[in-house]
């Protein structure tokens, strides 16, 4: 299992804007997930370059949401769900019982797959997390914050006039964009996305997928995704998992020509899955 | 008789629809039929049933006045001009002499003799109708039997006319409840002021009954009874509220699935207490409890306060809230607290900046159902707050409600058109109208809030 570990190194996208990326922001060592006795995941190892996209993908049910909501230990909301082995990010442990899960959650975001605006304003949206880790000092700084986060998001024009109207408001592809900015808003190192575009249409889809490109100078990105063309066009590193098991991870562009497990082939190809 | 009638309905049922699903099934032998022979059998059995039915509560409706109109004309004299108290005697007097002969007066006897006549034939009536029509409505039916019948969908519309029949027993007798209140209420402001009713503040309804007594006129201000219910209601609602909900909280979101299984049924317990005890409790507990207390911090407690009702009506209620916030809090979707969760937020965190505000037309609209619950209460308040119509914002002090006054009013021997009895159909339509807008209201917030997540 450990030689599947890889960093990237033919990535040409990944090498040119991401210069760090040979540096593993997030290391899994041995994960295991078990949910009551059924066991979800076996053994991930695996390590997360920073300041880039990686994308998991697998068939459903093989088990990448689960890892995914490791790395920001949203399993610790599940009461059934166990995980084992250790997942470090910046060499911290933060299975480590003396470290607060509230501060992990501010510094690993999680925009999920179905949008989930709070049933506040478009700016209390934004301003939940700052307002809950205290990261705006007065009202001007965190008028700023959100402003800057809505524009990273690049929802600022269409919604600057409407700031105080409700964000369940928002079309379907504004309402992902704003969780994005919610996400992004109290400046995590990781943000985790789960099958983000699966509730869009395409023209919102390209819209969040050209945001993850821009997102990833700044942040650490890991997104789900059962489109093998949105792993290709934005991610530089791809894991595929089956049936609870990290099969392969590499460079996007090796994983799709060249992969080297027959499973992986067989997924990539739409044998099955 | 009637006995014997549902045993033949029951009979003719099974056999019309035993006959016309045999023979369904013997053509659906031969070729395609439109309709299963079930359903063939179904529509034939409503044609007996349904028909059946119609005469029988015709019959209910119609045989007892015309039985007894019969035999109170076979009285000698002038029997009708009686009032209605006499014919009751003499009516009693006559059953008594059917079922027992000995000792009765000829007249008596004579009556009873009709009344036996006049009951044997509707009885035959009703059987030779009843039976004749449902004999009809199945040879009919199972004449009708074919591949083309649509039994299917005729019987699809049997259905629907049975479901539109009960709806409209619902919304008829709720309508003639609402007029009949109505009607009554506008005969009592022919008597009485409405605008003396709604702003007075003087609450005496002891009328003369005699002419000649003195001082007795009765005043009919409702304003004491309307701050009375209402302190009340604000007491209850003040143990409620924040109990209620609460433990709604507690419940919905920390409470461990066993611990809910145990206390969830626990509390409908609570919510299933008949309302006279929790007013003996009142009565005997809580209030000389509280007078108690109150000596001892040397005040001047009445012995039936609105305080001793207003909490236990409170902790009446708080079952009530805690059941229906625990629902609306239940129904704010998990990806709203993962989103939450995900932020980096606490739990206390997440119910209060996300789950509450998310849930708070449903709480707003639970509590408006507790407050039209608390203001139709009786049971409680007339055993511990007493009758006595203060005009008073003390809860230390006794005090009266609607609810109290329409029962005080009504019970006994009452005249019917006096204005004591019929202020108390003023008072009961005021509740009705102050409890319908609540509830209207609350609905109208349930629905908004339905669409915001579905
Ligand atoms: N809350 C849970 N309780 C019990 N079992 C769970 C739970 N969540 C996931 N599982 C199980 O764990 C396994 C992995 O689930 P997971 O959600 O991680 O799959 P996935 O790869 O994200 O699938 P999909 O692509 O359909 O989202 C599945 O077999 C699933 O049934
Ligand atoms: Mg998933």
């Amino acid at each position: 299992m450990n030689s599947l570990v890889q960093t990237p190194k033919t990535s040409a996208r990944a090498a040119e804007s991401t210069p760090h990326s040979l540096h593993p922001k997030v290391v899994a060592k041995d994960v295991n997930v078990y949910y009551g006795d059924k066991h979800a995941l076996h053994d991930v190892t695996i390590d997360i370059p920073e300041k880039a996209v990686m994308a998991f993908i697998g068939p459903s049910g093989c088990g990448k949401s689960t890892f995914l909501r490791c790395i920001n230990r949203m399993n610790d909301t599940i009461s059934i769900a166990r995980v084992t082995g250790d997942i470090l990010i910046d060499d911290q442990h933060i299975y480590d019982p003396k470290l607060d899960v509230v501060q992990l959650r501010a510094r690993v975001g999680m925009v999920f797959q179905k949008p989930n605006p709070f049933p506040k304003s478009i700016f209390e949206n934004v301003a939940y997390g700052p307002r809950i880790h205290g990261l705006a000092r007065s009202k001007t700084d965190l008028e700023e914050i959100v402003t800057a986060s809505l524009q990273r998001a690049g929802l600022w024009n269409e919604v600057k006039d409407r700031l105080n109207e409700a964000g369940t408001g928002l079309s379907g592809g504004q309402q992902q964009r704003l969780c994005i900015a919610r996400a992004i808003a109290v400046s995590p190192e990781v943000i985790l996305m789960d099958e983000p575009c699966s509730a869009l249409d395409p023209i919102a889809t390209a819209r969040v997928e050209e945001l993850i490109d821009e997102l990833r100078q700044n942040f650490t990105i890991i997104i789900v995704t059962h489109s093998m063309q949105q792993a290709a066009r934005v991610s530089q590193n791809t894991a595929f998992f089956h049936l609870g098991i990290l099969v392969e991870t590499g460079p996007t562009d090796q994983i799709f020509t060249t992969p080297r497990d027959k499973r992986t082939q067989d997924y990539i190809t739409g044998r099955f899955g | 008789m009637t006995s014997f009638y549902l045993v033949a309905l029951a009979v003719l049922t099974v056999a019309a629809f035993l006959a016309a699903r045999g023979r369904a099934g013997a053509l659906g032998a031969s070729g395609r039929l439109h309709s299963l022979p079930t359903y063939h059998g179904l529509l034939a059995a409503s044609a007996v049933v349904l028909p059946m039915m119609l005469v029988l509560a015709v019959y209910g409706a119609t045989a007892p006045s015309f039985v007894q109109s019969q035999a109170i004309a076979a009285l000698p004299g002038d029997p009708l001009g009686d009032d209605a108290l006499a014919r009751a005697t003499r009516m009693r007097e006559i059953a008594n002499a059917v079922a027992n002969p000995a000792g009765a007066t000829p007249e008596t006897l004579a009556a009873a003799e009709r009344y036996r006549a006049a009951q044997a034939m509707a009885d035959w009536a009703l059987l030779i109708v009843g039976i004749g029509l449902g004999g009809l409505g199945a040879a009919w039916m199972v004449r009708k039997v074919g591949p083309h019948f649509r039994a299917r969908n005729g019987f699809e519309r049997v259905v629907i006319g049975v479901l539109i029949a009960c709806a409209l027993v619902a919304i008829l007798t709720t309508v003639g409840i609402v007029f009949s209140v109505l009607f009554e209420t506008l005969r009592f402001f022919t008597k009485y002021s409405w605008l003396d009713f709604l702003t007075g503040l003087q609450w005496s309804p002891q009328t003369a009954i005699r002419e000649d007594q003195v001082g007795q006129s009765g005043a009919f201000g409702a304003v004491p009874l309307f701050v009375g219910t209402t302190l009340i209601m604000l007491i209850a609602m003040l143990i409620a509220a924040p109990v209620g909900l609460f433990s709604a909280i507690y419940m919905a979101e920390y409470a461990s699935p066993r611990l809910r299984g145990i206390a969830k049924p626990v509390l409908e317990i609570l919510a299933g207490v008949p309302t006279v005890v929790f007013g003996f409790f009142a009565a005997l507990t809580v209030a000389p409890a509280i007078r108690s207390l109150g000596l001892t911090l040397g005040l001047d407690v009445a012995s039936e306060s609105a305080l001793a009702a207003g909490v236990v009506m409170g902790i009446m209620i708080i079952p009530f809230v805690s059941s229906l916030s625990d629902d609306v809090i239940n129904a704010v979707p998990q990806s709203l607290r993962d989103g939450s969760y995900g932020m980096g937020a606490t739990k206390s965190e997440t119910i209060k900046k996300v789950v509450l505000p998310a849930a708070l037309p449903g709480i707003v609209s639970a509590m408006m159902l507790a407050v039209s619950r608390a203001v139709g209460e009786t049971m409680i308040v007339v055993m511990a707050a007493g009758l006595t119509a203060n005009l008073t914002f003390n809860p230390l002090e006794a005090v009266t409600t609607v609810t109290v006054q329409i029962k005080t009013l009504l019970v006994g021997d009452q005249e019917f058109d006096s204005a004591k009895t019929l202020s108390a159909f003023a008072l009961g339509f005021v509740l009705f109208f102050f409890t319908l807008i609540l509830n209207v209201v609350a609905l109208r917030i349930v629905k908004r809030y339905r669409e915001q997540y579905d």
